[in-house]
């Protein structure tokens, strides 16, 4: 069983997100760049996945030259083999239509995303991966098993879960609950230095939106600390009408 | 510039988000000088679907076959993609709940659409252009997109836009969509839902407990009040990983974005990952013992004290005022 897993590069989730001046870039110098979060819960389970069987791990990345060492410490968590294609992220469409591309001439039984990047929280490339291979995806999964060419899935919706059962070849968004993440050790981590990373050439892919500029929220008005429960309830009822 | 919106039903029943849905597509209609045609999937009685008409859609499309009553994306995407063909429709307009995360980009991926994904505003229009307003960085920032495509998408967040009635005639059509054999690749085994719960995303009220509580064996309080405020429940991130609570209530950054009227935070400390998640809250309670706890400066009403003390009391206060 070949799995492919696609990663993107995020800032650490406790970075403080600014702007330039005119709004209209992130201030990347200051941040921490790490594999989003989602995405290593996926590719810990393609991890388990793949053990005990003749399955193959690779790791798929659209991205430039200073997204290779989170592309390295992917291999650390034993993936065999990346592939980085070579261009800036622009978005979602761009990503899904770069990866596509890659899997409709390396066809692979079972691909794995996180269920969003927490950069733009788009959740879209599973999605939009299943519709540009014309093949199946669930995109928010908590449980993910796979057997006799069919993936059992569970699929979260509001206030419960749903299980399906998928045919082969498939696109997963996984979510937590699909696996906890490892921690490298130093046999993986000294053993992703001599594993390959391909760099592919980027296709040409139409625009058809983008970032215009960016937005910081409003700072709150200051805590009105109270004393007494019956007072909150009353601020709650008269004031903030939210009760 | 027709417009077309997807509503979604639990059971039969229209979900909040299609009056949300509705109401924010007739605020664009009457800004473009367009109506709404709304396109409801599975088996809806007639009579729910006409509530759709208090909140400006004229026209809606109904596919009622067996092999469609379930969700499967994919087959949903072509359903919808084969309505816009029909309406010819130039925007689409879905919810960014679980479901439509899973939809929205199969639809737009179809008809080569840009998609402005967890939308916030209402959007602007400049010839062919639309300016629209996305949450980003978990809500540490906001995004506005131009969106160039000939077809355009807009999933839009849940309680981001307020429900508005709208009086308008309604007529109820069938409609027969082309799918394929291929869209039916997923087999729904089973749904579990917990009917009693108020779905996380939705809700209005959020009531959420982190280490503060000490223990899973606690969280028996936070229930009782999150039921007389008729509100979800949730908690933070160390909360689920421990196991006290399921992952589905984990809010923050790497859990899931709410953005309800009331957010009762009760023994969270306020991490960044953590703020990131409720901070478009419309109002937000803070009850900490530590009076130095970073949530209070971002709380627009705080306690200073014991949350094991503190709960009952705000459970009783707000049963006597509902009392009233």
């Amino acid at each position: 069983m070949r799995i492919l897993v696609c990663i993107s590069r995020v800032p650490d989730t406790t970075s403080k997100i600014t702007f330039n001046n005119d709004q209209t870039e992130l201030n990347s110098g200051d941040l921490q760049y790490i594999i989003n979060p989602y995405d290593e819960i996926a590719l810990t389970r393609a991890i388990e996945l793949s053990q005990g069987g003749s399955g193959s791990v690779t790791v798929i990345h659209v991205g430039q030259e200073n997204s290779d060492p989170i592309i390295r410490k992917a291999l650390s968590y034993g993936a065999d083999e990346a592939i980085r294609i070579d261009a800036p992220a622009r978005d979602a469409w761009f990503v899904a239509n770069q990866i596509a591309s890659y899997v409709q001439n390396n066809p692979f039984d079972v691909i794995l995303t996180g269920r969003e990047s927490i950069d733009y929280n788009g959740a879209q490339l599973a999605a939009l991966l299943g519709e540009l291979l014309q093949i199946p995806s669930v995109s928010i999964a908590k449980k993910i098993e796979i057997n006799d060419n069919q993936a059992q899935i569970d699929r979260e919706i509001e206030g419960g879960k749903e299980a399906l059962t998928v045919s082969l070849p498939v696109v997963i968004g996984t979510a937590e609950g699909v696996a906890e993440p490892i921690i490298p050790n130093i046999r993986g981590i000294m053993g992703a230095r001599s594993k390959p990373l391909h760099v592919v050439a980027p296709i040409e892919v139409s625009e058809l939106g983008s970032i215009t500029n960016y937005e910081s929220p409003q700072p709150r008005g200051t805590v009105q600390i109270v004393e007494q429960v019956d007072q909150l309830v009353a601020l709650l009822h008269t004031q903030a009408k939210v009760i | 510039m027709a417009i077309l919106v997807y509503i979604e039903n639990t059971a039969g029943k229209l979900k909040k988000s299609a009056f949300e849905l509705a109401s924010y597509a007739k605020s664009i209609g009457d800004q473009v000088g367009e109506s709404i045609t709304a396109l409801s999937i599975g088996e809806v009685p007639q009579n729910e679907l006409e509530k759709l008409g208090q909140y400006g859609v004229s026209k809606i499309l109904t596919v009622n076959q067996n092999e469609t009553n379930q969700f499967i994306n994919s087959a949903y995407a072509s359903i919808i993609a084969s309505a816009v063909q029909q309406e010819n429709a130039k925007l689409v307009i879905l919810s960014n709940s679980f479901s439509g995360k899973g939809l929205a980009p199969r639809v737009a991926a179809k008809l080569t659409a840009g998609l402005a994904d967890g939308a916030i505003s209402l959007p602007s229009f400049e010839g062919e252009k639309m300016h629209i307003k996305k949450s980003a960085f978990s809500n540490k920032a906001f995004a506005n997109l131009t969106v160039v495509s000939a077809i355009k998408v807009i999933s839009l967040n849940p309680n981001a836009f307020e429900i508005k009635e709208n009086k308008t005639d309604v007529e109820i059509t069938a409609f027969t969509p082309s799918i394929q054999a291929t869209d039916f690749n997923t087999i729904v085994k089973e749904i579990v839902r917990a009917s009693d719960k108020v779905p996380l995303a939705e809700a209005e009220i959020v009531v959420s407990a982190g280490r503060g509580l000490k223990g899973p064996e606690n969280w028996g309080m936070i229930e009782e009040l999150a039921a007389v405020l008729g509100a979800a429940t949730a908690c933070s991130k160390p909360v689920s990983d421990a196991g006290w609570r399921p992952h589905s209530e984990h809010v923050g950054q790497t859990g899931i974005v709410v953005s309800p009227n009331l957010y009762i935070a009760v023994g969270i400390s306020g991490a960044i990952q953590h703020l990131a998640g409720v901070s478009s809250s419309k109002t937000i309670v803070v009850i900490n013992k530590d009076p130095e706890a970073p949530f209070f400066k971002v709380a627009d009403y705080g306690i200073v004290g014991d949350a094991f003390e503190i709960i009952p009391q705000l459970t009783q206060a707000i049963k006597n005022l509902k009392g009233q």
